[in-house]
C-alpha cells in the first residue's frame, strides 16, 4: 500500500494535468485534415488529374484556408498570454516542434493561397476582379501545377506529421512517448481528408477514387495504431500503464467504440461495400470517419495528460 | 560555469511547509498557486510503516524538456548556474512546458505566463540562499554549486545515500534527496 | 497599504497626538517622524511573533510602506533566525479581510452576531460603566479575565488594580497544567514554556503522544532536527504513525489511554534489571524503595494486553533508554489533558526521567535563566477578602494556576460567589473549553462579556462588546523577558500601521483604567515611556533594543555541572519517587493505571492534534496559511474505511456519543493510525458568520468534545474521552 499525498494545488495541474481542453484537439484535427487535403490536392496536380473546373482539387484550397483558420483560432483561444502571441515569429527554436509548426503554418497559408488563386471560384471572382488577374498571372507560370503539387505534398506531409511530433516530443507524458504518433496523425489526417473530399467531390470517378484511398488510409491507420500499442506495451511500466488507460482504463469505452469501431472498422466495412457497388455511396461512412478522427485527437490529448511518470496518482 | 543544485535531507524534513510559505511571501506567489510543495510517501501496513517526506519544486534539470519545447525561447537556461527561468514577456502561454515537465512543477500565473521556482536567483546573485533554504527550521535544505567539490551539496552527495525523483524520465534533475 | 501620502501623514500624526496628548512625549514624536521620513525602499523592523505563544524574534520587511514578508531575527536564540511556517505566514494576519476592524456593540440577543459599530470612547465607556456597576453590586471579584499571551499583561494589571485576581488562561486546565503539576510533585518545579528540555543534546529522545514536527514549536523542532542529525535514538509511542514516528528507531502503536501502563512497565524494567541511574537516584531520590515496591507488578507482560505493545518491544525500548542515560529525555509533552489521570501520567513521565538521572543534566532538563528587568513601580494592588473563585474548598489541591473551567462553573452556579462579567483576551473559549454548551450557559448568566481579539472568532459572536486589537505587526506590547537557555529581552514594535480602527492592548487597558478611575496604575503617558523606565532600571538601552529587537545577556549556568544548585523545592528537598503529600491528600503516591474504557460498537475514540501551519483556531482566517491547508481531514484506518465503503477524499460527518453531528469533513484513509481511533486537526469547522473565509471549512473537534473528565489533582479537563461514528453522505 503506497500512500502518496501532495500539498500542491495548482490550477490546470492538480489533481490531474489538464492544461489542454478542446482547443488543442480541434486544432490538431483541423490541421491534420488540411494536411490530408493538401496531400490529396498535391497528388491530383502531380498526376495531372486536375482537368476541368469540376475537379475537387479546386475546392480544397478555399475550404482548407477556412478550416485552417478555424484551427488556428482555436489554438489562439488556448493561449494564456494572448497579447504576446507574435513572439513565436521573432525566433526559430529548433528543438521545439511548436516553433517548427508556427513556421510551417507560415508557409502553408501562402501555399493554400496560391492553390486558391490557380482557380478562383466564379462567385468570388465576380466580386473581387483583381483576383482573376492574379489567377491568370499564376497560371501562366510554366509547370506551375506540377511545382505546386510537389509543394502541397511536402507541406501537407510536414503539417500532418508535425501535429503528432508536437505531442510525442513531450516525453513527460508516457502515452505520447512514441515516434509513431507522427505517422499516426498523418494517416488519420489523410483518412479524414479523403472522407471529407470524397463527400464533397462532384465528379463521380474522383469520388470513387477518394473512397478507395480512404479505405486504404483507414486500414493503414488501424495497422499503425496496433504498432503504437505494441510499442507502448513492450516498454517500461509507465508506458504500459499509459497504454492501458486507452485499452482497459477510463478512456477505454470511448476509444474502442468511437475511435476503433465507429471511427475506423464500421466505416471501413461500409465503404468497402460501397466501392464494390454492393450498396450506394452515402455520407454515413465519411461522417463517421471524420468524427472518429476528431475523437482520436481528443482522447489522445486527454489521456496523454492523465498519463504520468510518477506512476501513481496523488490521493489528497 | 556553476551548476546549482539542492540537497534535501529527508531524515530531518518534517513536512512543515515553512519552505512553501517563505517562497510565497518572498516571491509574492499568488494565492492558490504553489512553486513548491510537500510530498509524503507512506508504505506498509500499520504499524510497520515507512515514510518519506520531501519538499519538492522545479528540479532545474540539466536536460530540461521545458526549455526544448518552448516555441519562443521564453523558457531558457540562465547564463549562470543551470537555473531554468522564464522570460515573462516572451511567453505566449501555450502550456507546452507545463505538459512537458515530468514533475508537474510549472503553472500558469494569473497574469498569463508560465511560472515556477526560480531557485530565488534574485537572492542567490546577492550571495543569499533561496528563501526556502534560508527559512527551513530543521535545516534540512542545502543549496550550492555542484561544480565546487567543497560546497555543502557536493560533500553531502559524496557522503550520504541519495535519490532523485523519477530519474528515468531522463531530464537530469538537480534536486537530490538524502535518505 | 499605499505609500504614506500627505493626508495619511496628518491622520497618523493626528492619531499619535491623540494617544500621547497628555504629555506629548519627545521620544514618540521622534520615532514617528523617523518612520515617515523613509517610506520608499525596504525597511527592516525587528519585533517578535504572536501567531503562537513562543514569541520568536522577527524581522518585518516593509517595502515602500507596505508589509512584504517576515523572517527570523538572527539574534534571537529561540528561532535562530528561522521562523516556523505560521510565523513566516504572519503577514496574512495583517492582510486578513475578515479581521475585526471597529469596536462593536451587540444590538440583539447574545450569539446572534448583530452589531452596531461604535467609537472607542463609546465602547470603553459602556464597559467601564458596567464594570463599576458590577463592582458596586457584587464586588470586583465578580469580574474574571481569560487571557492568553503576552498581550494580556496590561489587562491582567488592570484587573488586579480593579480588585480581581480571577485571572486564568486555558493553557493551564485545558493544556499543560497536568504536566506542570506532575513535574512539580516530582522535581518541585514545572516544565515551563518554552520547555526546559535539552533536546539537542539528547542521545535518546522518547516521545509519548508528542507529535513534534506537526506540533511546530520552533525551538523544539529545530532541536529535534539537530538530535536526528546527531544520530539520536528516537522512540515514539503514539496511536497514530506521526511525522515523528517516521523518524523513529522504535515505534510503539500504543492503545489510546494506556500510556500510564506503558510508562509503569518501562520503569519496572529499568528498576528490575538495575538499568536506572543508581548514582543519581541514590544522591537525589526520596522514597525510592517504596516506589520500587509499588511498580513491581507492572511488568511488560502485564502491560501487553493493556497497551497492545509486545513485551519484547517494551524491554528493548527500556534498555535502549538506559543505554544513553543520563542523556535520555522522555519528553513531557505539552497539551496533556487527555484521559482524566493526566497529572499522574505526567508524574510517571517525570519519574521515568528521574530514573534516567537527567534533571539538571545535559541531554535532559536544564535550568532556564532570565534577564533581570525590574517591573514598573506601580502602586500596590487592593487586597481582596474573597479567595479566587475557581477552586472552592481547594477541591483540586495541587492546582497552582487559576482553573478556567472553575471560573465557568462558578459563573453558572453562582457558587462560591457570583461571577458577573468576563473579559476574554485572545482566546476563543468556544474552541478552547470542552462542552461549548456549558460555556454558552455560563455566558448567558453574565451582565458583561467583553471580547478583545484580532479576528471575529466564535467567542466574539457571544460578546456584548467586541474590541478589535491591532495584530502584532502593528503594535507595541509588554517587554518579553524570557526564561530560556540564555537570558534575553525582546521588544515588540509596530512595523506597519493598523489598517482600520484597531488599537493595541496597552492603549485599551490604559484608557479603560482612566474611565475606571484607576489612572494611577497607568502613570506612564505612552508605552515607550514605560519601556524606557524598565530598561534603564535594568541598565539596558531602549534605543539599542528598538534597533536590534533583542538584547542578549551573558550566558549563565543551566546544568548542575555548571554550578546550578542541585536542590529540589519539594517537601523532602529531593526528587520524590514516593510523594507523601499526594498520599496525605488521599491520592496515589506513585501513579497507578486505570483502564480508559472502550468505544461503543461502531464508534471510535476522537483524537486531535496540530498542523504545523496553523495555531489553534486562530489562523483559519489567515489567507497565506489557509493557502497551505484550508480544511482538516479525519484520519481513518484503511481497513476500517474499506469496511465503511470510504476512501480518501470522500466527505462524511462525525457524530459523537451524545448525538452531536459535525460539519462535513474529508476522509483520509490511511495505514498511519490504529483501528480503534480517529484523528483530526484542531481549530477548523468555524461557524462564526463574520469569519467568511474560514466559515465551515473542515469540522470542529471542539464541537464534538461534549464530555470531559476532571483531573482530581488539579482540575484539568481531559478531552480525549469522546467517541465518534461516521455519518455518510447520501
Amino acid at each position: 500500500m503506497n500512500e502518496l499525498t501532495t500539498t500542491r494545488h495548482n490550477e490546470l495541474i492538480d489533481p490531474i494535468v489538464h492544461v489542454w481542453g478542446w482547443e488543442i484537439p480541434v486544432y490538431l484535427f483541423l490541421g491534420g485534415l488540411v494536411a490530408g487535403m493538401m496531400i490529396i490536392a498535391g497528388y491530383f496536380f502531380i498526376k495531372g488529374r486536375d482537368e476541368g473546373h469540376k475537379c475537387i482539387c479546386y475546392q480544397i484550397p478555399l475550404l482548407g484556408l477556412v478550416l485552417l483558420s478555424l484551427g488556428m483560432f482555436a489554438l489562439f483561444l488556448d493561449l494564456e498570454h494572448k497579447a504576446y502571441v507574435w513572439r513565436v515569429y521573432t525566433t526559430f527554436e529548433i528543438k521545439s516542434p511548436m516553433s517548427w509548426g508556427s513556421w510551417i503554418l507560415l508557409l502553408v497559408y501562402p501555399a493554400l493561397l496560391v492553390n486558391f488563386l490557380l482557380n478562383v471560384p466564379a462567385w468570388i471572382g465576380e466580386r473581387l476582379p483583381f483576383l482573376k488577374q492574379w489567377s491568370q498571372r499564376i497560371r501562366s507560370i510554366k509547370n506551375i501545377k506540377r511545382h505546386l503539387g510537389k509543394v502541397n505534398l511536402v507541406l501537407g506531409i510536414m503539417l500532418g506529421i508535425y501535429t503528432g511530433i508536437l505531442l510525442s516530443a513531450l516525453g513527460a507524458r508516457p502515452l505520447w512517448n512514441s515516434a509513431i504518433l507522427g505517422p499516426l496523425f498523418l494517416v488519420s489526417g489523410l483518412s479524414t481528408a479523403s472522407a471529407l473530399v470524397h463527400m464533397i467531390a462532384r465528379d463521380q470517378s474522383e469520388s470513387e477514387m477518394l473512397a478507395r484511398a480512404d479505405n486504404l488510409f483507414l486500414a493503414i491507420e488501424l495497422f499503425i495504431l496496433a504498432l503504437f500499442f505494441i510499442g507502448l506495451l513492450s516498454s517500461s511500466e509507465v508506458q504500459v500503464k499509459s497504454a492501458m488507460l486507452l485499452l482497459t482504463g477510463p478512456y477505454a469505452a470511448v476509444f474502442w467504440v468511437f475511435v476503433i469501431l465507429t471511427g475506423i472498422i464500421i466505416p471501413l466495412l461500409i465503404q468497402n461495400l460501397s466501392v464494390s457497388h454492393h450498396i450506394k455511396h452515402t455520407p454515413i461512412a465519411p461522417i463517421m470517419v471524420i468524427i472518429g478522427g476528431f475523437i482520436l485527437r481528443f482522447i489522445f490529448v486527454q489521456a496523454g495528460q492523465y498519463s504520468h511518470y510518477l506512476n501513481a496518482h496523488f490521493i489528497k | 560555469m556553476a551548476r546549482y543544485a539542492m540537497v534535501i535531507d529527508t531524515r530531518k524534513c518534517v513536512g512543515c511547509m515553512d519552505c512553501v510559505v517563505a517562497c510565497k511571501t518572498e516571491n509574492k506567489v499568488p494565492e492558490g498557486f504553489n512553486r513548491d510543495w510537500i510530498t509524503t510517501e507512506a508504505r506498509g501496513k500499520f504499524p510497520a510503516v515507512q515514510m518519506e517526506i520531501r519538499t519538492e519544486r522545479c528540479n532545474h534539470c540539466s536536460n530540461p524538456p521545458c526549455v526544448h519545447c518552448c516555441p519562443t525561447g521564453a523558457s531558457h537556461v540562465h547564463d549562470h548556474g543551470g537555473v531554468v527561468l522564464v522570460f515573462h514577456d516572451l511567453c505566449i502561454g501555450c502550456k507546452a512546458c507545463l505538459a512537458s515537465c515530468p514533475y508537474d512543477a510549472r503553472f500558469i500565473h494569473p497574469d498569463g505566463y508560465a511560472d515556477k521556482c526560480t531557485f530565488c536567483i534574485h537572492r542567490v546573485e546577492k550571495g543569499m540562499e533561496p528563501a526556502c533554504v534560508a527559512v527551513c527550521p530543521t535545516h534540512c535544505m542545502y543549496f550550492g554549486d555542484l561544480e565546487d567539490p567543497h560546497s555543502p551539496v557536493s560533500r553531502l552527495l559524496a557522503e550520504r545515500r541519495h535519490h532523485a525523483i523519477a530519474p528515468e524520465a531522463g531530464t537530469e534533475p538537480q534536486i537530490y534527496y538524502l535518505i | 497599504m499605499d505609500s504614506i501620502s500627505r493626508r495619511k501623514f496628518l491622520k497618523i500624526g493626528g492619531t499619535t497626538m491623540a494617544v500621547s496628548a497628555a504629555a506629548g512625549s519627545v521620544i514618540s514624536k521622534a520615532a514617528e517622524a523617523v518612520k515617515k521620513a523613509s517610506p520608499k525602499g525596504i525597511q527592516k523592523i525587528p519585533t517578535f511573533c504572536d501567531i503562537c505563544f513562543w514569541k520568536c524574534g522577527v524581522i518585518a520587511y516593509v517595502e515602500d510602506g507596505k508589509l512584504w514578508k517576515v523572517e527570523g531575527n538572527p539574534l534571537d536564540p529561540l528561532s535562530n533566525g528561522r521562523l516556523c511556517p505560521r510565523g513566516t505566514g504572519g503577514v496574512g494576519a495583517h492582510y486578513d479581510p475578515d479581521r475585526l476592524k471597529y469596536p462593536l456593540l451587540r444590538k440583539s440577543a447574545r450569539g446572534k452576531e448583530e452589531w452596531v459599530q461604535v467609537t472607542w470612547d463609546e465602547a470603553l465607556t459602556y464597559i467601564a460603566d458596567k464594570m463599576k456597576k458590577i463592582k458596586a453590586e457584587h464586588g470586583p471579584e465578580a469580574m474574571a479575565l481569560f487571557s492568553h499571551g503576552i498581550g494580556g499583561n496590561f489587562l491582567k494589571h488592570l484587573f488586579k488594580a480593579y480588585g480581581s485576581s480571577n485571572i486564568g488562561a486555558p493553557s493551564f486546565a485545558q493544556c499543560r497544567g497536568p504536566r506542570d503539576v506532575g513535574f512539580k510533585l516530582t522535581f518541585g518545579e514545572d516544565v515551563a514554556s518554552p520547555e526546559r528540555t535539552d533536546i539537542k543534546n539528547a542521545q535518546c529522545l522518547v516521545l509519548i503522544g508528542s507529535h513534534l514536527g506537526e506540533n511546530m514549536h520552533n525551538t523544539q523542532v529545530q532541536e529535534f532536527s539537530e538530535a536526528i542529525a546527531n544520530g539520536a535514538s528516537i522512540i515514539v509511542a503514539d496511536p497514530r504513525f506521526s511525522v515523528a514516528a517516521g523518524k523513529a528507531k522504535y515505534y510503539l502503536p500504543v492503545k489510546p489511554g494506556s500510556d500510564i501502563a506503558l510508562l509503569l512497565a518501562w520503569m519496572n524494567v529499568l528498576v528490575t534489571e538495575n538499568l536506572y541511574n543508581r548514582e543519581y537516584v541514590e544522591k537525589y531520590g526520596f522514597g525510592f524503595a517504596q516506589f520500587a515496591a509499588e511498580i513491581q507488578p507492572y511488568t511488560p507482560e502485564w502491560a501487553y494486553p493493556e497497551t497492545g505493545i509486545e513485551p519484547k518491544l517494551i524491554y528493548a525500548t527500556a534498555r535502549e533508554m538506559a543505554r544513553y542515560k543520563p542523556a535520555t529525555l522522555i519528553h513531557p509533552g505539552r497539551h496533556a489533558t487527555w484521559y482524566g489521570d493526566d497529572a499522574q501520567r505526567s508524574r510517571a513521565i517525570a519519574l521515568l526521567n528521574a530514573l534516567m538521572g537527567n534533571w539538571g543534566v545535559k541531554g535532559g532538563f536544564y535550568y532556564p535563566v532570565s534577564m533581570d528587568v525590574p517591573g514598573y513601580p506601580y502602586p500596590a494592588y487592593p487586597h481582596s477578602t474573597k479567595p479566587k473563585v475557581d477552586n472552592p474548598g481547594n477541591k483540586y489541591p495541587f492546582a497552582h494556576e487559576v482553573n478556567t473551567n472553575g471560573i465557568r462553573k462558578a459563573t453558572i452556579s453562582g457558587e462560591p460567589y457570583p461571577v458577573k462579567g468576563w473579559f476574554v483576551y485572545a482566546t476563543n473559549l468556544i474552541h478552547a473549553l470542552p462542552d461549548e454548551q456549558e460555556t454558552i450557559r455560563a455566558i448567558q448568566n453574565l451582565d458583561l462579556l467583553v471580547v478583545i481579539d484580532v479576528i471575529p472568532a466564535e467567542i466574539a459572536g457571544w460578546a456584548d462588546v467586541v474590541l478589535p486589537e491591532s495584530v502584532y505587526l502593528e503594535r507595541y506590547d509588554d517587554l518579553n523577558v524570557e526564561w530560556f537557555r540564555e537570558p534575553f529581552v525582546s521588544l515588540r514594535q509596530p512595523a506597519v500601521d493598523a489598517p482600520h480602527d484597531q488599537k493595541p492592548n496597552w492603549w485599551m487597558a490604559k484608557k479603560l483604567a482612566e474611565k475606571l478611575d484607576l489612572g494611577d496604575y497607568f502613570p506612564w503617558q505612552n508605552i515607550e515611556e514605560y519601556f524606557n523606565h524598565r530598561l534603564s532600571a535594568a541598565g539596558l538601552s531602549y534605543e539599542q533594543l528598538k534597533k536590534e529587537g533583542i538584547i542578549r545577556g551573558e550566558k549563565q549556568p543551566i546544568y548542575f555541572s555548571e554550578g546550578v544548585p542541585d536542590a529540589f523545592p519539594t517537601p523532602s528537598g529531593k526528587i520524590e519517587f514516593y510523594s507523601l503529600q499526594l498520599a496525605e491528600a488521599g491520592f496515589d503516591p506513585v501513579p497507578k493505571y486505570t483502564q480508559p474504557g472502550a468505544p461503543p460498537p461502531g464508534y471510535f475514540r476522537l483524537l486531535y492534534g496540530r498542523a504545523p501551519v496553523h495555531s489553534f483556531s486562530r489562523t483559519q482566517s489567515n489567507r497565506v496559511l489557509m493557502d497551505m491547508l484550508d480544511e482538516n481531514e479525519v484520519w481513518i484506518n484503511q481497513d476500517i474505511a474499506a469496511r465503511w465503503g470510504l476512501k480518501s477524499g470522500d466527505y462524511i460527518r462525525l457524530k459523537n456519543q451524545d448525538g452531536v453531528v459535525s460539519n462535513r469533513i474529508k476522509v483520509k484513509a490511511t495505514e498511519r493510525i490504529r483501528t480503534d481511533c480517529v484523528y483530526i486537526i484542531h481549530g477548523f469547522g468555524h461557524n462564526s458568520q463574520m469569519l467568511k473565509f474560514a466559515f465551515q471549512k473542515g469540522a470542529s473537534d471542539a464541537q464534538l468534545i461534549t464530555r470531559y473528565k476532571t483531573d482530581p489533582l488539579m482540575g484539568g479537563t481531559a478531552m480525549n474521552v469522546n467517541f465518534v461514528t461516521f455519518e455518510l453522505e447520501a
